[in-house]
């Protein structure tokens, strides 16, 4: 089957506003007869939800946890970009399409690219009016602050809580349609698998978590806004629930899965602590901003410092070493998350890491709350050389711009990090990766669209800091509704969907008996001993830096680890009831096949790009190195039985607006 | 489409309580400082308790209204517990409400049955002799007995010591009453804090008046 | 570390549930509470007994799924944090730790330590928006300035994770600081003020058919609210409910 990517002709900036106004689309009376399913509540999802319903369709939104409301996109914290150019500092749609194509080592598809850019403002202009409480300056507009990657301000943000205050944004508006009874909200429910009825997707099959009960649902399109899976490697930024069950389920019905080795390790996060982590929390990239990341210049300093004989504020200027700023004096500190965390990586592999574990980087605010403290001490008229008035008043501001995450610091770490560098380590993030979509956000199966983290489309190999909300916003409010519609279109006159027929009673049927068999098992281990073994193979050789070697072992570690799951794990408990053991039986069976297609897929991509990093392809200076001649496509796998089976496919990105150059940030 | 505001509407019992609340707290002030008057002058203690037993705008226009705030106050007050209480049908193993909230804040039931219970007393001692004096017995008006009466009523030092104790709880119901009922009635700002505090310094005041009072009576006769 | 847990187990909204006792060792302070609780089902699963089930997701104190009254406390002891990020260096070596679920009429527990806390979406329904469709079709975000103070007071509001620590804290189960948050943020800004009457009216009367309690100013919410939402909401809350009520 040969991928078609279904990208409109025309010019670049042309392409969307041409495709809107020549789709086909649906009149609102006949939406009332038209029913679509949301699996997740998100960004992504629950914009779709929301936007869809005050479309005039019939919406069925599932989620796993107790509201829409907590859906993980609530934890981003950063911030969103938008080329508004309010700053006025050179901002535009195509600097902005161009930042991210760059960013994302050139392994995005333009197009998806360029539309997203072209949306980003409406983005703004739609919370705002909403009512989404976005930072602003004293005269009352909205303000900026700048991200890795960029040389332009135009990242909007509600302090270290810009997710969150989107993702209730995005509630708000569902609330509206569900209290309208447009939306009927399915909470607490798993979706664990797709129903396909003469080769479209027609429904799914869900377990109700609080009962157990099995239901099936019918609608006319399946929407996927699942979100990531980075848990596959145990420990990661993820929340303990966010799982690629449905993301996988409809990869083992026919939809391809794109790039699953793009894997972002984000540079900003506390470090492991010990063996009982349970999950790695995020310091946002905006500390980035003001923060300078270095580690002692010294091997015996490094040495010291994890012995806890030396302090890291005992080390003078010259016996530290900033090594982004030396590595990359243009970008210094706001170097791409990729390159941060690599760069992070090779000094701690090096022997200069500063926690007992010897993973972890210092991030330090000292110049930054002496920078604050002269500025301020000078608008208000005081003694700009009183060095403890200085680092009080440079404090406050430091405090007024990333207290709660301060905060939140020294609840985990219980040390102050006004007065402390803060330790930090990389961690795994975000997934590029995804069910492959074309144009419209449909995956390979007819009706069935896969949107925002949980598909591939936008960022490539890497993306740069506040994208994914912008994307996940831009799928749900602007893109989707338009694309769904023409997919509908000649669906209008087809009625409700029965959910008795064969193809739903099949699926169900084998939904229950992989629940059974769970619950039968009788095995030794837990669902939580196996996953933190995959976890450990995940990070160990498929981690921030790849080789064959190693991804050749992983293939067969999870292979084998897989047989061992089923034969050994334990299920306790019974399947008609709340059983929070079999929910993770189900999601880590899942990331057991995931894991091993990831390899897979990294040892076949010969290059490193982006959050993909081969130790075999690098250069001298120890960069990424691309090879377009052989690599610049999507790789997209087709299921056939079993992970090491998969079958690849090619689709082939052609840049005809932006040159492919080498990534260069120094 | 809107609902429309509802008599029984949570915030308007609340705001109910808060106004009754306050009008009684002027209530206090008024018999504070006339009681007070016993302490100083027998004479002009007695007067004023005439004027007030027999003005006819006390008797018939603010004493009806009193009563009605009186029995507002503590009907709202049992029927919020009520639903409150209901609202937790399955209480904690442990409950630690002393971490976060003052004790009077807590217990403005047990501080409010105390008052009801005193109010029983009270009208025992005074109110009822008084009616019975007017319009049971029927006799005529004396300008000279209240003094009496009163330093009568506090030779008992058990009776004198429940007074006491009434006036104390009355304190603890004050200092979480008054700057509750100004949240209650949606004030929260600088002037709501001012005025807290002059409800705090009301709160240790006014029942310590009360305590003198009686303790004064007591011992001086 | 060495502890007493006593937990409440339920095995769904049917059953009586009650207090068990679990003796466990080998805690380490800097685990998180809820890493503690991992350990403890990693040894009851071990066992053949069944984990104790309890709600939880971000484990960073964002998403507010995690809901446990600690000691006496809704999240613990600590200040200004939630329970996943409570630390086990809170308690001292040979602690009875007693942990129960957030208890109202209107959270009814379903299994263990899990409530339902579904009377709070329902608020949210009945007003917890602004009228605008999502079309994206609105006028640019700069044309309306808004007022810092104002922006930022409602942001702070807005940081409500809706968690339920204030119900299950709050002698009477009021849900006021939850609510009037809501309302608060919306209030505070101008896109929110159009149809602000309506707005207050609707929560409030769904709050009240919820079954939650009475505020009676305790200020208890404001000090177990993991984000510190402010006392001022209720105020506002109040003070908009008034004016609504006179407008008829």
């Amino acid at each position: 089957m040969a991928l078609d990517s279904k990208i409109p002709n025309g010019p670049i900036a042309d392409k969307w506003t041409n495709y809107k106004d020549h789709i086909n689309l649906v009149n609102p009376a006949n939406k009332r007869n038209l029913d679509i399913i949301v699996v997740g509540t998100g960004l992504a999802g629950g914009s779709a939800a929301a936007t869809l319903a005050e479309l005039g369709y019939n919406v069925k939104a599932f989620c796993f946890q107790d509201s829409p409301r907590r859906a993980h996109s609530i934890a981003a914290q950063g911030g969103i970009n938008a080329a508004k150019n309010y700053k006025g500092d050179g901002d535009s749609v195509y600097r902005l399409f161009y930042d991210t194509v760059k960013g994302g080592d050139y392994r995005a598809r333009e197009a998806n690219v360029h539309r997203l850019a072209e949306v980003s403002s409406n983005i703004i202009d739609q919370c705002v009016a909403q009512g989404v409480p976005l930072a602003r300056e004293y005269g009352g507009l909205l303000d900026n602050r700048s991200f890795g990657g960029t040389l332009v301000s135009r990242t909007f943000y509600a302090q270290g809580q810009t997710g969150q205050q989107l993702l209730l944004g995005a509630y708000s508006a569902m609330n509206r349609q569900i209290g309208r009874g447009k939306i009927k909200m399915y909470n607490r429910h798993e979706m664990l698998d797709l129903v396909i009825v003469n080769g479209k997707a027609r429904g799914i099959i869900a377990r109700n978590l609080i009962t157990g009960e099995i239901e099936r649902h019918s609608a006319h399109a399946v929407v996927i806004g699942s979100g990531g899976y980075g848990n596959v490697f145990f420990l990661s930024t993820n929340a303990m629930g966010s799982n690629a069950t449905a993301a996988w389920k409809i990869h083992k019905k026919g939809a391809f899965f794109a790039n699953p080795c793009y894997t972002q390790i984000h540079p900003t996060c506390i470090p492991v602590s010990g063996d009982h982590q349970s999950k790695l929390t995020l310091m946002s990239e905006s500390l980035r901003n003001d923060g300078r990341i270095w580690v002692p210049a010294k091997l015996e300093d490094a040495q010291a410092i994890r012995e806890g004989k030396k302090k890291a504020t005992d080390l003078s200027e010259a016996d530290r070493d900033y090594f982004l700023e030396r590595r990359y004096p243009a970008f210094g500190n706001l170097v791409p998350r990729d390159v941060a965390s690599r760069a992070a990586k090779e000094r701690c592999d090096a022997g200069f890491g500063v926690n007992k574990t010897g993973e972890a980087v210092y991030l330090d605010f000292a110049a930054a709350i002496k920078r604050y403290g002269t500025e301020d001490a000078y608008v208000k008229g005081l003694d700009d050389k009183d060095t403890a008035l200085i680092t009080k008043l440079g404090a406050a501001i430091v405090k007024s711009k990333y207290g709660n995450l301060f905060q939140m610091y020294y609840k985990i770490v219980d040390e102050d990090p006004y007065t402390t560098p803060m330790m930090i380590y990389p961690a795994v993030h975000y997934t590029m990766g995804g069910t492959w979509v074309d144009y419209n956000l449909m995956t390979t199966i007819p009706g069935c669209f896969s949107i925002g983290e949980s598909n591939f489309s936008d960022h490539g190999a890497n993306r740069l800091g506040a994208s994914a909300l912008m994307q996940g916003l831009a799928d749900g409010y602007f893109v989707l509704p338009y694309t769904i519609g023409d997919y509908l279109a000649p669906d209008i006159k087809m009625g409700e969907i029965s959910t008795d027929l064969p193809e739903f009673v099949e699926a169900e049927k084998a939904v229950v008996d992989q629940i059974n068999k769970f619950i039968n098992n009788n095995g030794k281990h837990s669902v939580d001993y196996f996953h933190k073994k995959l976890g450990k193979i995940m990070w160990d050789k498929v981690g921030m830096a790849r080789n064959a070697q190693g991804l050749t072992e992983a293939i067969e570690e999870i292979a084998a680890l897989r047989e061992e799951f089923y034969k050994d794990v334990k299920v306790p408990g019974s399947a008609n009831e709340f059983n929070q053991e079999l929910e993770k039986a189900t999601r880590v069976a899942d990331f057991l096949e995931l894991g091993e297609l990831f390899a897979k897929d990294a040892l076949h991509r010969n290059e490193s790009c982006g959050g993909h990093f081969r130790e075999e392809y690098q250069t001298e200076e120890g960069e990424a190195l691309r090879d377009d001649d052989n690599f610049a496509y999507v790789a997209a796998w087709e299921y056939k039985g079993k992970p090491s089976d998969a079958v690849l496919h090619k689709e082939a990105l052609n840049y005809e607006n932006i040159k492919l150059v080498q990534r260069s940030y120094k | 489409m809107a609902q429309s505001a509802q008599l029984n509407a949570s915030i308007l019992k609340k705001v109910a309580m808060a106004l009754s609340g306050i009008f009684l707290i002027t209530f206090l002030a008024l018999h504070v400082t006339l009681n007070f008057i016993s302490v100083i002058s027998e004479n002009v203690f007695n007067e004023v308790s005439h004027f007030m037993g027999y003005n006819p705008l006390i008797q018939y226009v603010m004493q009806p209204v009193l009563a009605f705030g009186v029995i507002l106050h503590f009907v709202m007050g049992f029927v919020l517990t009520a639903q409150n209480s209901a609202a937790r049908p399955i209480s904690y193993a442990r409950y630690n409400g002393a971490a976060n909230a003052s004790w009077s804040s807590r217990n403005m039931i047990i501080s409010g049955l105390v008052i009801l219970a005193f109010l029983g007393l009270h009208f025992y001692d005074f109110w009822f002799p008084e009616l019975s004096y007017k319009y049971v017995a029927g006799e005529a008006p004396n300008a000279t007995r209240y003094y009496e009466d009163l330093v009568h009523k506090f030779e008992s030092p058990v009776r004198t010591g429940l007074y006491c104790i009434s006036f104390i709880l009355l304190g603890f119901h004050l200092w979480h009453g008054f700057a509750s009922s100004l949240q209650s009635m949606g004030m929260h700002n600088k002037y709501s804090r001012f005025l807290s505090k002059v409800g705090y310094g009301f709160a240790v005041v006014v029942p310590a008046a009360f305590v003198i009072i009686a303790l004064f009576h007591h011992f001086n006769n | 570390m060495k502890l007493t847990l006593k937990i409440w187990r339920q095995k769904n909204a049917q059953d009586k549930g009650g207090i068990v006792e679990y003796p466990i060792d080998g805690i380490e302070p800097d685990m998180s509470f809820l890493e503690m609780l991992d350990v403890l089902n990693e040894q009851l699963i071990n066992k053949g007994e069944e984990p104790v089930a309890f709600d939880h997701d971000c484990r960073e104190g964002i998403c507010g799924m995690c809901s446990l009254f600690i000691n006496g406390e809704a999240h613990g002891p600590d200040r200004g944090v939630t329970t996943c990020q409570l630390h086990m260096r809170m308690f001292k070596d040979g602690d009875t730790i007693f942990i129960e679920p957030f208890r109202a009429k209107a959270f009814p527990v379903i299994k263990d330590l899990v409530v339902d806390r579904s009377s709070f979406d329902r608020i949210q329904h009945a007003g917890g928006f602004i009228s605008v469709n999502t079309s994206g079709n609105t006028i640019d975000a700069n044309t309306i300035p808004v007022n810092k103070d104002d922006a930022d007071k409602s942001f702070d509001a807005a940081a409500c994770i809706g968690c339920g620590a204030c119900v299950a804290t709050c002698k009477n189960s009021s849900a006021m600081l939850f609510v009037s948050a809501k309302v608060s943020q919306y209030a505070l800004l101008p896109q929110g003020k159009v149809e602000a009457t309506d707005r207050v009216l609707n929560m409030v009367h769904q709050m009240d058919l919820e079954g939650f309690g009475n505020c009676t100013n305790t200020g208890a919410c404001e000090v177990e609210c993991p984000k510190g939402i402010s006392l001022e909401n209720i105020a506002r809350m109040n003070r908009e409910y008034l004016a609504a009520s006179l407008k008829g």
